[in-house]
């Protein structure tokens, strides 16, 4: 079957079709090499080779081949690939252009695709009925997850996701327009006429690589006296010379979301065979539209009837794509099954291009007049009220088996492909997804728009607008404007029969497919609802029908209509299946964009994250921020790294970056006034150049954030939120000074990356920085601990606050940002001159521990008071109001009982408990245990040189000198309960 | 996505640039220190949730930052208007007819259980 470089195919019919035989591109399938026209599909240039075998079913590894000639295609799933990492797999064949040098293969077979060992399941058939899985694997539960699931995953799947990484970039546009159309067929292409005259701003939509719907393959419609796929062509050339008129090919509308805002995914590189580099793969388009029209046609069913899923048996309006759009015939004696008068459109194109047709069977006595006339005009003999009940041939379709209907009097008819229409489903999907409603259309059996959600309309085949000039004068009159257009055609779009066709009904036990991706027969929709399932909803997830990649679009109608004729209710009543987006599978590259890699979560770093880095940090993650977390030196891992900076902190000094704490600037005259509302503590008695530990609570009374608070002036507060509070307390203050206060007088702004923010910790701290701080005096009498000011610092203006969150003498230099990194070397600099060194998060979190310092949301978890953590001190006594203060007051905030803030001490002092274990009063017990708390904070101290914990112990403080019990997997660590402070506890230091 | 209409603003941006920030028109009580627990539980804690018209309150965080009411559908998950905070709650027209037009789960999914 492979053929020379000049070999376009045996199956290419000389005249037909519209591609141009001089541009040519060579691709392989399964290893072997084939050449192809430009604009053929992966699939009309595998039929142009006689090829139609191309993949194995999901579930019974049945011979599959190409059904359709668009998206709803559900068995020509193939892995296409430029190289090892540009590889995706489940292409639709139908879709996908050929691009020269593609790599292409088929899926779901081993060793190959025409001898495939699972197709061992389809003699297996009969054990693998629907809900097979559900019955089957149910135990024992291990085995499940180890056993049963890898299996059946590999037997029953699709392609095989590529491990590398994707090489390609994707890009993302927003879009406003007037109107957006979706579908560029006759109607589409009318209302965009339409609309575009009226000066609208107007973006048209089509998947295909050009415009024209069902043009592509309807030849017998013509408009203003044109061939209607050149009139298509014209039209599409005229609206993009507009200035208000923007045509996206190539592009699906694959989602309509609320309140006009759609998302669409353009294919910008994948028909190219080199595409630029600066080229994105593929492009989201999130368009904001004011107003929508869906001109989205429809889609052809096929018939349901034993062994329909055979290579060489697809859908009439397919054949006639590969025939009238590529210049390919499916067969060379072609044998038509229908219920629908477009069927036979297409066996006459293809008897007019020299091709033999077998006989077309129709299920119904009654024709349309016109077509049998035809029929007759050409030779081609019509079997009315005839059914095709079986049909032949392992890796192709060979033969046909066709009766009278009633009559079980069969004729074998040989044939190398069979075409089949049962009619046409209206595409209702982005319909449905705008939230409008459906209603039923009796008489032609299909779902049709009825109430819409949105502003928007739909115009054409996707409403039910069957006849040509029916639907155009629809499209016109939908954009707005005035367009006239003569069309005339031989084609409507009426809808056909449902369900099983003769031979598959209630009392058989053939397989006639419903569903061809999952392999749902309608044999098992009738099982499922023998099993009980009465609601489609429930039809549809004990079958699987609908729920593959294709989302049901070929077979959503039949299985509903075989389910109601099982449960002899009206089919409306049965129910339809929600249409969800995406339309049509869209890649996670072209969801994701920009936002990969670095781009994906973007992390914070301070302005001394650089140096830090060079310093040897290493860097843990603190909400978006990075923080050095500590500074091991050669040789020494985490532990003696931590342990070290503890030590040198408290023997010396150290120098840490502050800079990720949150910082807001509330000023204003009624500054302090809205800090007394916010915090607990009291704020207008604290004097300019003071500072003070605040906590803030909810209304409901528990700590929601803290930090320390300096006041620069009697209206300007630098106030410090913790690292990952920063974006919502920010957010609580507005919300209380808008809505609640909004008559004070204060303007919140975050600060948090204006100043970079060193701290200075340790006996030397003050020597350390007194030589680079200009105009202020930094001895203990005129700059206490809890003193803020404002001053220069090597030049720059700097806020310098005394305090600390280590128990020892402490300043944190505030300079802006662009200085941070100069200040910090120079600080850095002379720290370790005197003997001091830098130190990161993890000893931060001991130095602070060891003093019972907390972390709002380490040692507090949102049902904590002040008062259980400790803190009762910091909430005022004299204020008449602050968030919080009712809350404080309910009553089981103030019962005896509640669990409290204590130290743990064990008894053995290298044992470090773990955080977050359980604390109990009685190891012995049975269990259940009754549990009074749990550890929130525990470290070794070298400081102290033993373990340290901090725990929530129910009724703690009046434990303290108990011996309680902390369980673990392996063994029982008894703690004695102390206070929260396990070093100096005189707290003498903080003053040095 | 949704759009929404900033009052403050005048214009209408995309759901992206907004937070939701719970219902409106729920007054913190003046002599909130005094008050009852059942009237500090009806305060914080209980919220009405209505299927159909709902006040509640956004802010246009990354845009002015300014918090607003907005009187929002909530079957349809359209907005009916939008009003800047403190503005008494405002009347909107009947929707009834709105909803009429949305298609519901229960209308989506049949009527088969």
């Amino acid at each position: 079957m492979s053929g020379s470089p000049n070999n376009l195919g045996a199956f290419r019919i000389k005249g037909a079709g519209r591609l141009t035989p001089a541009r040519t591109a060579r691709f392989t399938f399964d290893g072997k090499s084939y050449t192809a026209m430009e604009g053929d599909t992966v699939a009309s240039a595998l039929l142009a080779h006689g090829v139609h075998l191309v993949g194995r079913s999901f579930k019974y590894h049945r011979p599959r081949g190409i059904l359709s000639a668009g998206p709803e295609e559900p068995n020509a799933l193939l892995d296409v690939a430029r190289d090892s990492a540009r590889r995706q797999p489940n292409v639709r064949a139908t879709v996908q252009e050929v691009f020269d040098g593609a790599k292409i293969a088929s899926q779901n077979r081993w060793p190959s695709l025409a001898f495939d060992v699972g197709a061992v399941n389809n003699l297996l058939s009969p054990f693998f009925a629907a809900g097979f899985y559900y019955k089957t694997f149910m135990w024992p539960r291990e085995a499940w997850s180890k056993l049963y699931e890898p299996i059946i995953r590999r037997a029953a799947g699709l392609g095989v996701a590529p491990k590398e990484e994707d090489p390609d970039h994707y890009a993302n546009r927003f879009a406003h327009c007037d109107v957006l159309i979706a579908g560029a067929g006759v109607a589409g292409l009318t209302a965009a006429l339409s609309a575009a005259a009226t000066g609208a701003e107007v973006i048209l939509v089509d998947e295909q690589p050009e415009v024209g719907g069902a043009l592509h393959f309807d030849a017998s419609t013509m408009i203003d006296g044109q061939n209607g796929y050149d009139w298509a062509q014209a039209t599409a050339a005229k609206l993009a010379a507009m200035p208000n008129v923007r045509i996206l090919t190539r592009t699906t509308v694959f989602g309509y979301y609320n309140h006009g805002f759609l998302g669409l995914a353009e294919r910008v590189t994948d028909h190219l065979a080199r595409p630029g580099r600066d080229l994105p793969r593929e492009r989201l388009w999130q368009v904001r539209a004011k107003r929508v029209i869906l001109a989205t046609g429809a889609i052809e069913r096929h018939m349901v009837f034993a062994n329909n899923d055979r290579p060489g048996i697809m859908l009439a309006s397919a054949a006639r794509t590969f025939l009238n759009h590529h210049g390919v015939t499916v067969g060379r004696k072609v044998g038509v099954y229908t219920a629908h008068d477009s069927a036979y459109e297409a066996a006459f194109d293809l008897k007019r291009a020299g091709v033999t047709i077998a006989a077309i069977v129709d299920s119904r006595a009654k024709p349309g007049e016109a077509v049998v006339a035809e029929a007759k005009r050409l030779g081609i003999e019509v079997l009315t009220g005839h059914a095709v009940l079986d049909t032949s041939g392992r890796l192709r379709i060979s033969s046909m088996k066709v009766a009278r209907i009633g009559s079980t009097d069969s004729r074998k008819i040989a044939v190398d492909a069979l075409i089949v229409s049962a009619g046409w489903t209206p595409s209702v999907h982005l319909f449905s997804q705008s939230r409008g409603k459906l209603r039923y259309d009796e008489a032609q059996q299909r779902f049709l728009p009825d109430i819409y959600a949105q502003d928007c309309v739909s115009v054409g085949a996707c409403n039910g607008t069957d006849e040509i000039a029916a639907l155009i004068d629809e499209a016109a009159a939908a954009g707005g404007g005035t367009v006239a257009i003569g069309g005339e055609s031989r084609f409507a779009w009426t809808g056909g029969m449902i369900g099983a066709a003769e031979g598959a009904g209630p009392d058989t036990t053939v397989k006639a497919f419903v569903d061809f991706q999952h392999d749902v027969t309608a044999k098992d929709i009738r099982l499922a609802v023998r099993e009980g399932m009465h609601s489609i909803e429930h039809i549809k997830r004990f079958t699987t029908n609908g729920m593959a990649s294709d989302q049901g679009k070929l077979s959503n109608m039949h299985g509903l209509a075989i389910a109601a004729e099982m449960l002899d209710r009206p089919l409306p009543t049965v129910g339809l299946t929600t249409f969800r987006a995406p339309y049509t599978p869209v890649t996670y590259g072209t969801l994701v964009s920009h936002s990969r890699g670095d781009l994906f979560d973007p992390a914070r770093q301070t302005p001394m994250h650089a140096l830090q880095a060079a310093a040897g940090a290493a860097f843990e993650d603190v909400g978006n921020w990075k923080r050095a977390w500590y500074f091991p030196r050669r040789g020494e891992d985490m532990a003696v790294a931590v342990n070290r900076e503890c030590r040198t902190v408290r023997e010396v000094a150290g120098v840490f970056d502050a800079s990720t704490l949150g910082k807001i600037e509330v000023v204003g005259p009624d500054a302090a006034k809205f800090l007394n509302l916010l915090y607990t503590n009291a704020w207008d008695t604290l004097k300019p150049g003071k500072s003070r530990y605040g906590i803030m609570t909810r209304e409901d009374g528990f700590v929601y954030d803290d930090g320390v608070v300096g006041r620069l002036a009697e209206d300007r507060f630098h106030v410090t939120t913790t690292t990952g509070g920063a974006p919502r307390v920010l957010h609580h203050m507005e919300d209380y000074l808008q809505t609640e206060f909004p008559d004070l007088k204060v303007w919140l702004t975050s600060t948090t990356e204006q100043w970079a923010v060193i701290a200075v910790q340790g006996p030397k701290a003050r020597e350390i920085i007194a030589p680079l701080v200009e105009g202020l005096d930094l001895s203990n009498e005129a700059f206490p601990h809890m003193s803020v000011a404002e001053c220069t610092v090597m030049g720059v203006p700097a806020r310098l606050f005394r305090m600390s969150f280590t128990g020892e003498l402490g300043f944190e230099v505030n300079v802006p940002a662009d200085y941070g990194a100069a200040v910090w070397t120079a600080i850095r600099e002379r720290t370790e001159a005197l003997g001091g060194c830098l130190y990161g998060t993890e000893a931060m979190h001991v130095l602070r521990a060891e003093k019972g310092y907390i972390i709002v949301g380490q040692d507090t978890d949102g049902t904590v008071t002040p008062d259980d953590a400790g803190l009762g001190w910091a909430v005022s006594k004299k204020k008449t109001d602050f968030v919080g203060i009712r809350g404080l007051k309910r009553p089981d905030l103030m019962r005896d009982g509640r669990k409290q803030l204590v130290g743990l001490l064990t008894n053995r002092p290298s044992d470090v408990l773990e955080e977050g274990a359980q604390i109990v009063a009685d190891p012995n017990q049975p269990k259940p245990m009754t549990m009074l708390g749990h550890v929130t904070s525990a470290y070794w101290s070298e400081n102290c040189g033993r373990s340290i914990a901090m725990a929530l112990v129910a009724g703690g403080r009046a434990r303290i000198g108990q011996t309680l019990y902390v369980p673990m997997q392996d063994r029982t660590i008894a703690v004695e309960v102390t206070d929260t402070v396990f070093f100096d506890k005189e707290g003498g230091r903080i003053h040095g | 996505m949704l759009l929404i209409h900033c009052p403050y603003c005048e214009h209408d941006r995309s759901e992206l640039e907004f937070r939701w920030a719970g219902e409106a028109h729920i007054a913190r009580p003046e002599t909130i220190a005094e008050i009852s627990d059942e009237a500090f539980a009806e305060y914080f804690f209980l919220r009405d949730n209505d299927k159909g018209v709902t006040y509640e309150r956004w802010r246009h965080i990354h845009g002015c930052g300014r918090f607003f009411n907005a009187a929002r559908d909530t079957v349809s998950d359209r907005f009916l208007m939008t009003y800047k905070a403190g503005l008494p709650k405002q009347p909107v027209a009947d929707v009834a007819a709105t909803e009429q037009t949305i298609e519901t789960y229960e209308q989506t999914e049949g009527d088969a259980r």
